[in-house]
């Protein structure tokens, strides 16, 4: 028979025991709390870690916020037709700049579920004695942070190369307007989140899909109107399209911001709607993969 | 609130089939076919004590980490109940999570992370504090002998013994009282294989704990396990002490009997040692 291994030394495991903390239903919000930083931490650390990527990505943007925002400047050298080119850039900045914003938000929200697969911690995620709340709570406390920082990078970078002028701009209406917005791209990021989930193999993919579709109906780049009217029927369905609207008018006309509530309050709707609904579809959606084996890591 | 709950783990009779896939938009089911079910777990029973090192033996698809992973609450099952510290995992499955933790064959990291940064973050998902956890996962990261500036290096850059070990460790980080352990020693070299088990005894020396530890290696079930439970095609073959199996078996062509041999006997199969479940 084989030797049993003898266990030696002082063990660390034999201190105080903390079960009694965990188990404790009064330490409830402050084991919440402590669980949605982990997120926060965890992600915070994996941005640090993948600094390079970063760097790349942040370049990338930068890059292609400038390209747009120069159709506006050569307008009228491509047009030949005078041209209000401050208004142009203003107006092809704001699309950037929100959708970047919101894409940042939806992004690191959706695709919580293929990075764990992708990194194999998917199961440990999961089987971690938190509520999806409190995961979705830290996960987009973070992309909230770091989809603000984000943009306000480039939105530094940016301003350096144009002359621009806000002396009328309402950015304090324009904020609240972001803020609505963002609310709406948590819950489409936890609905979206759920196609990983599904699907191992293609989710990561149908969520990029998703998002070009938001891109293309949303007047991120043109007023809505040039669409054609089915487009444009689906474009009141996407909240981008009513934070886009209430930004412009905010910045470009200097709208005040109690004018600002018909495009405030669709944005509010839509966040109010997809976060509950998208907690409750994922739920589902976890309960499904559950019985079909789907959270395995290789699907 | 569990000291005199005896009984650690009750499988009632739990049954898990998977659905096959088969292909683009299911064809067979447009010929009319049945769509094809695999049985991973057969109506199976079975209780862990308080204190037990609990084995559990099979071969590559034998359905061990199947069983795991119901119990883990990462599965629900078809049919049957399973039940930890009295918890149902189905019903219950949040007070059952509070309870276990498990540690499985592949190192579930962040790899680009550190250890400390790993172990930090599996503390904070399970309430513990930033400084008791960063205090914690230290003296637990240098016992198993990694230097202060390992313990900031990514995980990626570790062996994969010191890695399963750490994963152990991370386990334990959040004081189970139940760990499952699945193919913990699978693909490491010798000298880690026996490493890793010697910590999972210290552990179990140490702490309160039950352990239910799946494996397909003979003699890790022999070195660590109190009881063990042979499962082959999802079915429990025998379940009993090492000596009272082997004594089923009685003397084989002159040497001292092995699990190989009670493996052999019961199923007329061979343990097949391969790296993936």
């Amino acid at each position: 028979m084989a030797e049993k291994p003898q266990a030696t030394g002082d063990s660390p495991f034999t201190t105080r025991d903390p079960r009694s903390a965990i188990r404790d239903p009064r330490c409830a919000l402050t084991r919440t709390l402590r669980a949605s930083y982990a997120f926060v931490e965890r992600n915070f650390n994996l941005v640090r870690r993948y600094w390079g990527w970063e760097a790349v990505w942040l370049a990338y943007s930068i890059a292609t916020t400038l390209s747009i925002t120069y159709i506006g400047a050569g307008m009228e050298a491509i047009s030949g037709v005078q041209v209000d080119t401050n208004y142009l850039i203003l107006y092809l900045l704001i699309g950037t700049m929100v959708w970047r914003f919101l894409a940042i938000i939806f992004d690191n929200i959706s695709e919580m579920i293929a990075w764990e697969r992708w990194e194999g911690t998917i199961e440990y995620t999961l089987m971690a004695p938190i509520t999806r709340f409190t995961h979705m709570m830290g996960q987009t406390a973070f992309a909230v942070a770091y989809s603000l920082l984000f943009t306000l990078v480039i939105l530094g970078v940016v301003v350096l190369f144009f002359q621009l002028d806000l002396s009328g701009a309402n950015l304090w209406g324009a904020t609240v307007m972001l803020l609505a917005g963002s609310l709406s791209f948590i819950g489409l990021g936890i609905l979206a989140s759920v196609l990983p989930l599904l699907f191992p193999e293609r989710g990561a993919q149908m969520t990029n899909v998703l998002q070009a579709v938001f891109l293309l109906i949303s007047g991120v780049y043109y007023p809505v109107e040039v669409l054609p009217a089915w487009m444009q029927a689906l474009a009141r369905v996407s909240p981008a399209t009513f934070v886009l609207e209430g930004m412009r008018a905010a910045i470009l006309r200097g709208a005040p911001t109690s004018s600002l509530w018909p495009y405030l309050w669709p944005a509010l709707l839509a966040g109010v709607v997809s976060i509950p609904l998208g907690l409750t579809v994922f739920h589902q959606a976890e309960r499904y993969a559950k019985q079909t084996g789907k959270l395995k890591r290789d699907g | 609130m569990y000291e005199n709950i005896h009984t650690a783990v009750v499988v009632s009779e739990v049954t898990k089939r998977f659905r096959k896939h088969n292909g683009l938009f299911h064809l067979r089911k447009r010929e009319g076919a049945a769509p094809s079910t695999v049985v991973a777990v057969d109506r199976i029973s079975f209780q862990v004590e308080r204190g037990e090192i609990f084995g559990i033996l099979g071969p590559n698809g034998s359905g061990k980490s199947t069983l795991v992973r119901l119990i883990a609450t990462l599965l629900l099952p078809d049919s049957g109940r399973i039940t930890v510290f009295g918890h149902d995992v189905v019903r219950e499955e949040m007070a059952v999570r509070r309870l276990i933790n498990r540690v499985s064959v592949e190192a579930s990291f962040f790899k680009k992370l550190s250890a400390m940064e790993n172990l930090l973050y599996g503390a904070r998902l399970y309430g513990l504090d930033g400084r008791q956890a960063r205090e914690r996962a230290l003296h637990i990261l240098t016992r198993l002998g990694l230097k202060r500036d390992e313990v900031f290096q990514p995980m990626e850059e570790m062996s994969r013994g010191m890695q399963q070990k750490v994963a152990i460790a991370r386990a334990f980080l959040t004081q189970p009282i139940l760990l499952l352990l699945d193919e913990p020693t699978t693909g490491l070299d010798p000298r880690s294989k026996r490493e890793v088990q010697a910590f999972v005894r210290e552990l179990r020396d140490s702490h309160d704990a039950t352990i239910l530890l799946t494996t397909h290696d003979m003699q890790e079930a022999d070195v660590l396990c109190d009881r063990i439970a042979i499962i082959d095609d999802g079915r429990i073959v025998a379940l009993d002490t090492l000596g009272a199996l082997k004594a089923r078996v009685g003397r084989a062509n002159g040497h001292e009997v092995t699990l190989e041999d009670v493996f052999m006997e019961l199923t007329g199969k061979k343990l097949q040692v391969e790296e993936e479940e």
